[in-house]
């Protein structure tokens, strides 16, 4: 279970070239990449084709494992793929084929940012974007947090199977009121954690703003990056319809 | 329901963006002032609780058992401002790392999950939290999170020109009508075990016995998403709509001289009327939402 | 002794919001340089007290930090000579990256981004962890967050350092590294612990506590044969 959490913050542990490049760049380039898709309508192979190599690229470049990374990306296609059997029957096939290959490919740039940085630096890169800094914080700290209470939800529920809890001879209402009950121990350990934090962060000294670090300076092949990513992508998105 | 990237149509997640937007930045602002950022780790925790409590099972149906999805319990617990923060969080947290709803799509899963989807859930609660029908009321804010939410994603794929036979679209409105049930089901019971555990941890509703306003409320959200939904396999309604409203014809012939040479490849007409008819009905709803939260508001300034 | 002591606690008292009193009338003092180890039962009111020092918890009594009462306008003073490392580094560690989260401190102290990252450094490599700046918290081991949790309260110079169980999660040898570090530093410690043979190897005195009281003060060995304080 956590396993499957944890996998794309392993990933973004890496130390490729594409790991190490600004994160402000690199969501950038994401943002024009997804919006190049956003727009395509109808869709055409050759466009296609032509993202799904820049992505080919990125993860080349990023070490990553492909077929681990191209699985990853495919937990789009369940969702996608249900909507692309009924415009299929309905006669749509171009139409079909067009909305499995925009959201892969989409979800794949998705993943080819996550993978490769890490969420401390994704945060400071969304700062420099200008997203309210509230969420950001509360997105700090649930990301901190996301793994532990998710591992300790874990622990809890393997020690209720331990003790029968999903055996079938028990009522319906006995196992519903025994999960609120493991419910709301949670929501108990997760409070009083949350106070302890509280605690920690007056003990240092808090007196209501949560003081962040600045970004690194981009350097010159960081610029470099943003500059032939989106170059590549805008010749893309407008090569074959001028 | 988390949308993925390359569904919606761009008039479709920019306008749901520029709905979420001011939204998320309206609800940051008041969080922000009734609470400190000291009442930030909780938010956070409480985000990351929502993805651990989806850990345990509920065994709500016959042999299925389903998880809490949340936004219901967060408002009736953190408040609706903070609870749409925390969804909003929560729901960034999927798309980057879990590819779960797309990026650009975050706009309209925001919308519907973190905006729609708390108010609607907490509504019941604040109108009726207080009195008898409490756990009614519980139960219907947790149905009204899910179904919403659900309604609203089905609608802006509708609007967005995927195809879905009206059968199917009002099969899925039965299996929204379902999970909501059950995210009702769950929220009465965790809410009712957390209330016994420590009864500060829920809100307490200070309206009371205000039932028949409420119930007009509650019905008009629900008919706006049936509404749309019922309205939308139909295109020619939906340009009936956009005729009438007298902003297709308009806006076709403003769009159409600049970019006359490239409209046959892609801004097909058809296609840009329904997707502006599409907007046009979005900002409806914003606008009917936005009155009707207005005068909800004046008469619990009276009271 | 003509030394004055860096934290005089007298006659502390403190009840919880239903009533039930949990500290009644605590004196107790901790001269510069010397290790307390605070032992007693669990509930007996070791942690509450601590919490005290830096006015996290407010009760009846006075305490002097270095001279200063602890009330609302020396707070900002006085968290910065108590540092408290408390018992779940989890929840001490709540900042991105580690050179994130020992800046902290330095930076609500109100120093500049570089000055605070300066500091930062300094007390990373004063705890041996100066490699692990750019990690997240998460990927620590225990003895690991353990040390970076009190880099980040060394980064603010406190005069006192409240370590609250500082042994749990420890394996052996993390725990006789913890040591090594911990004689090392020249502040005067107060340590809340079960664990014997860590509180021995740090400590010379020992208090202890018993439904809110101090009953003992004295010697650790004579202490802890007095109330059978072993496995």
């Amino acid at each position: 279970m956590s396993l499957k959490y944890a996998v794309i913050d392993r990933w973004s542990q890496g130390q490729s070239v594409f790991h190490r490049l600004d994160a402000r760049m690199k969501m950038t380039a994401l943002l024009v990449y997804l919006l190049s898709i956003a727009t395509l309508k109808p869709v055409r192979a050759p466009e296609m084709i032509a993202f799904g190599v820049l992505i080919l690229i990125g993860m080349t470049l990023s070490a990553l494992p492909i077929g681990g990374f191209l699985l990853r990306g495919a937990v789009v296609l369940p969702f996608t793929g249900t909507f692309a059997a009924i415009s299929a029957f309905g006669g749509q096939t171009d139409f079909a084929v067009g909305l499995v290959a925009k959201s892969y490919l989409s979800a794949l740039g998705v993943l080819l940012l996550a993978a490769t940085t890490p969420m401390p630096a994704l945060l400071h890169a969304a700062q420099w974007l200008k997203v309210p800094r509230v969420l950001l914080l509360v997105i700090q700290f649930l990301y901190r947090y996301l793994f532990i209470l998710v591992e300790q939800a874990g622990r809890m529920r393997q020690a209720a199977l331990c003790r029968g809890s999903a055996l079938s001879k028990r009522s319906r209402g006995e196992r519903m009121s025994s999960a609120a009950g493991m419910l709301s121990v949670l929501f108990a350990r997760s409070y009083e954690r949350a106070e302890g934090i509280q605690r920690a962060m007056l003990s240092r000294g808090f007196h209501g703003q949560i003081p962040l670090l600045t970004n690194p300076a981009a350097r010159l092949k960081d610029w470099a990056f943003a500059l032939c990513a989106v170059a590549a992508t805008l010749a893309i998105r407008l090569g074959g319809r001028l | 329901m988390h949308i993925p990237d390359g569904f919606l149509a761009t008039p479709v997640w920019a306008a749901a963006g520029a709905v979420s937007v001011p939204g998320v930045a309206y609800c940051a602002r008041r969080a922000h002032a009734v609470l400190e950022e000291g009442r930030i780790p909780l938010m956070g925790v409480m985000g990351a609780f929502v993805f651990a409590a989806q850990m345990i099972n509920f065994p709500v149906g016959v042999g299925t058992s389903g998880h809490l999805v949340g936004g219901a319990l967060l408002a009736m617990t953190l408040g609706p401002a903070s609870a749409c923060l925390v969804m909003t969080a929560i729901l960034t947290v999927q798309a980057l790392l879990f590819q779960d709803g797309g990026v650009l799509a975050l706009g309209a899963n925001v919308l519907n999950m973190a905006l729609a989807g708390v108010f609607a859930g907490y509504l019941p609660f604040q109108l009726w939290g207080g009195g008898s029908r409490r756990k009614l009321a519980i139960w219907l804010g947790g149905f009204f999170s899910v179904f919403v939410s659900a309604s609203l994603a089905m609608t802006e794929l509708l609007l967005s020109g995927i195809p879905i036979p009206t059968g199917v679209a009002l099969l899925s409105l039965v299996l929204f009508a379902i999970s909501g049930a059950m995210e009702g089901a769950i929220t009465v019971a965790a809410l009712d075990a957390l209330g016994r555990l420590n009864p500060s941890w829920v809100r307490t509703s200070q309206t009371a016995g205000k039932g028949g306003y409420g119930a007009l409320w509650v019905g008009a959200v629900l008919l706006a998403c049936v509404g749309i939904l019922i309205a939308s396999p139909l295109p020619d309604g939906l340009e009936k709509l956009a005729e009438s409203l007298g902003i297709a014809g308009r806006a076709s012939n403003l769009f159409k001289s600049p970019l006359s040479d490239y409209e046959a490849s892609f801004v097909s007409a058809a296609w840009l009327r329904k997707a502006l008819a599409g907007l046009a009905g979005l900002l409806a709803t914003y606008l009917v939402c936005l009155a009707a939260g207005r005068m909800i508001a004046k008469r619990g300034s009276k009271a | 002794m003509n030394i004055l002591p860096v934290i005089d606690a007298q006659q502390v008292r403190y009840s919880y919001s239903d009533g039930t009193s949990a500290l009644n009338g605590i004196d107790f003092h901790l001269y510069p340089g010397e290790t307390v180890a605070l032992l007693g039962r669990n509930g007996s009111g070791k942690t509450t007290f601590v919490l005290h020092l830096n006015g996290l918890l407010q009760g009846e009594g006075t305490i002097q930090v270095c001279g200063m009462a602890v009330c609302r306008q020396n707070l900002a003073a006085i968290r910065a000579k108590v540092g408290m490392v408390f018992q779940d580094s989890d929840e001490q560690l709540f900042m991105p990256t580690v050179l994130e989260d020992v800046a902290f401190g330095p930076r609500n102290l109100g120093l500049g981004v570089d000055h605070a990252v300066q500091r930062a450094r300094e007390a990373l490599s004063q705890t041996g962890v100066a490699d692990l700046a750019g990690r997240a918290p998460y990927h620590l081991s225990a003895g690991e967050k353990r040390r970076v949790a009190l880099a980040g309260v060394l980064a603010m110079s406190p005069e006192v350092l409240v370590l609250d169980e500082p042994t749990t999660f420890l394996d052996p040898p993390a725990e006789r590294e913890l040591i090594r570090l911990l004689k090392s530093l020249p502040q005067a410690k107060i340590v809340v612990t079960h664990d014997m043979p860590f509180a021995r190897a740090l400590a010379t005195r020992a208090v202890f506590f018993e439904k809110g009281r101090v009953v003992a003060n004295g010697p650790i060995e004579e202490i802890a044969s007095r109330f059978h304080w072993e496995i």
